[in-house]
């Protein structure tokens, strides 16, 4: 997208940094990612060990990335961000570049290891990022750029971590640093002030990612078409409205939305395994409609499928459940008037 | 420390100036008003020869500010980053200089140990939430910028979005070039929101030529206007302690 981003540091392996603080000294193996702020390379420290080293030309931001890091080293058993290991300047064809050192994090970015390992993993890695997010909010800080990129997936046992906190911000001062896809601003569904909600926008973004890997332009709609984007595939289910209600900035703490996640993660396993018929899809409609609260995207698409479904039941049993079917029906319709009414005026 | 207004000009554009004085030379005179000048270039696939390309980073330069190519599409994120960055710059400009007094040499942050450097970051990103900022945009409206000016308005519209999530206060105002009449053309005095200012842009002329300099020119004078308007309107000098004086 951008024809001036370019990698500022092109260091072969086996280079070796020095630090001029704290004398110690990396050797480069090779490029793990550039962005505009900087390089990430994998390297050795002198015991050997692999580490990840971030070089930036850019003083400011890997000073605010550090301060960043500092502060999560502080809550106990984080999983936060990656952990500082060292901050120094080296020389590099005689300019002093600043960088800092940290914990290496083995694993893929969130979409391709959802590629391979399939739909059913989004679940369980979205209440592990929830959690996260909650202990980080519980800090006073925002994630901002939150994105499958920034993402990674360790493997056994298989763990969520977010990484590059270069938009980490404070609650309450401006996001810093964003991606037009997952920022509610670009959206229009609300401003670039750190909150909370914030980040859990952009969770459900990532999980939209998810399903549509080429992600999408905004239309002269993002709303409507948002909501259209969840109704129209079928990986979104069963946590549709889950991801629409944090869209829409319902949730004020990421808490309250893994705790939603959960309860209809524990509806799916307990209902009907695996048999999706268009019945027992009807049931948990239903059954959601009631408990939620909360407006939520409802497509002409369901509604139709729920009218099918409806048919479906009362032809099995025709005579004792006449009443029963005539009163679906006219509940459904009812639901289906109160939803057009809700849409249109 | 309190470093008054941060003033920026913000000049979008695709290309080569070709009438009026030297938008190099302009740009190093708004730097000696401690008005920073940042320069935005919008191509569509690969339109920017190096000639235009040079003169961008040139004005800067001079400027004292940051400048980026970039396509049409990237415009938004851009214009956002660019204005955050010389925001950073500019006062991590009065902060080195405050270090320096403080601690008597040529010290600059990138001097300090590391461990250091974290507490002057934290004051600079606390500036940078709460200073205030005045933002004179100067867009290109040659003929070759016409179909980027929707594109143009929607990042005005996303900067505006961007600035005022923060804590501090944002002035802006639109002039564009070459304008209908003369050179340079006010659209919008200084105002808090940039939305209301985009809704001229329908009403766009857009002309042959390329006054960049002339423009720059003029946006400096109306910043100075700005600072005099308000001195009267205060009746005292130091109220406005802007960047200027500190650097």
């Amino acid at each position: 997208m951008n024809p001036q981003l370019k990698n500022q540091f092109n260091l072969r392996a086996g280079t070796t940094l020095y630090g001029k603080w704290h004398h110690r000294s990396y050797t480069i193996v090779k490029e793990l990612g550039f962005g505009a702020n900087g390089t990430v390379y994998l390297a050795k420290d002198e015991q050997a060990e692999l580490v990840a080293v971030k070089l930036s030309q850019d003083t400011a931001s890997v000073t605010s990335e550090v301060n960043v890091l500092k502060s999560f080293a502080k809550v106990q058993g984080s999983s936060l961000g990656p952990s500082l290991l060292d901050v120094d300047d080296c020389i590099l064809q005689g300019k002093q570049v600043p960088f800092y050192v940290m914990e290496y994090i083995q694993g893929e970015d969130l979409l391709t290891f959802v590629k391979k390992r399939g739909h059913s993993w989004t679940g369980v890695l979205l209440l592990q990022l929830l959690s996260d997010l909650q202990r980080l909010h519980e800090q006073g800080w925002v994630f901002g750029d939150l994105k499958p990129e920034n993402l990674l997936v360790t493997g056994s046992p298989v763990r969520i971590r977010c990484i590059d906190v270069g938009g980490t911000t404070l609650q309450g001062r401006a996001v810093k640093e964003y991606t037009e896809f997952f920022d509610r601003g670009y959206w229009g569904m609300g401003g670039r002030k750190a909150d909370p909600a914030y980040d859990l926008f952009a969770v459900a973004m990532v999980t939209i990612n998810t399903v549509y890997p080429k992600r999408f332009e905004k239309s002269q709609q993002p709303k409507e078409q948002l909501q259209k984007a969840l109704a129209d595939r079928d990986a979104f289910h069963p946590y549709r409205e889950v991801l629409w209600k944090a869209i829409i900035g319902a949730y004020v703490r990421a808490e309250e939305m893994r705790t939603d996640l959960r309860e209809t993660l524990r509806n799916r396993t307990t209902s009907v395994n695996g048999n999706r018929t268009t019945t027992t899809r009807v049931h948990r409609k239903k059954k959601q409609r009631s408990t939620q609260q909360q407006k939520a995207p409802q497509t002409n698409k369901q509604a139709t499928g729920s009218q099918q479904g409806n048919i479906q039941q009362s032809s099995q049993a025709p005579k004792s459940s006449a009443v029963e079917s005539i009163s679906l029906v006219a509940l459904v319709s009812v639901a289906y008037g109160f939803y057009i009414y809700m849409e249109y005026l | 420390m309190k470093p008054g207004t941060l003033k920026q000009i913000l000049l979008i554009t695709d290309g080569c100036s070709n009438v009026g004085e030297d938008p190099v030379a302009m740009a190093a005179l708004a730097s000696e008003d401690g008005i920073s000048v940042n320069v935005i270039g919008v191509m569509e696939e690969d339109t920017i020869d190096e000639k235009g390309m040079n003169e961008i980073e040139s004005i800067a330069a001079s400027g004292g500010g940051v400048s980026q190519v970039v396509y049409a599409k990237a415009l938004s994120q851009t214009v956002q980053m660019v204005t955050r960055k010389a925001m950073t710059q500019t006062i991590q400009g009065v902060v080195n200089k405050e270090l320096q007094q403080i601690l008597g040499s040529e010290v600059s942050m990138e001097e300090l140990p590391p461990e250091k450097r974290g507490e002057v970051m934290e004051v600079v990103d606390e500036l940078g939430e709460t200073v205030d900022l005045n933002v004179l945009i100067l867009v290109d409206t040659s003929a070759s910028m016409k179909r980027k000016l929707p594109t143009v308005k929607e990042s005005l519209v996303d900067l505006s979005l961007s600035l005022n999530a923060r804590m501090g206060n944002n002035q802006f105002a639109l002039f564009v070039f070459p304008g209908k009449k003369k050179d340079v053309e006010k659209l919008q005095d200084w105002t808090p929101k940039l939305e209301s200012l985009t809704n001229h842009f329908h009403k766009l002329h857009v002309g042959g030529v390329t006054p960049t300099g002339p423009a720059i020119q003029t946006a400096i004078d109306h910043f100075s206007k700005k600072q005099r308007s308000l001195r009267n309107l205060l009746g005292r000098d130091d109220n406005e302690s802007s960047i200027e004086e500190s650097v």
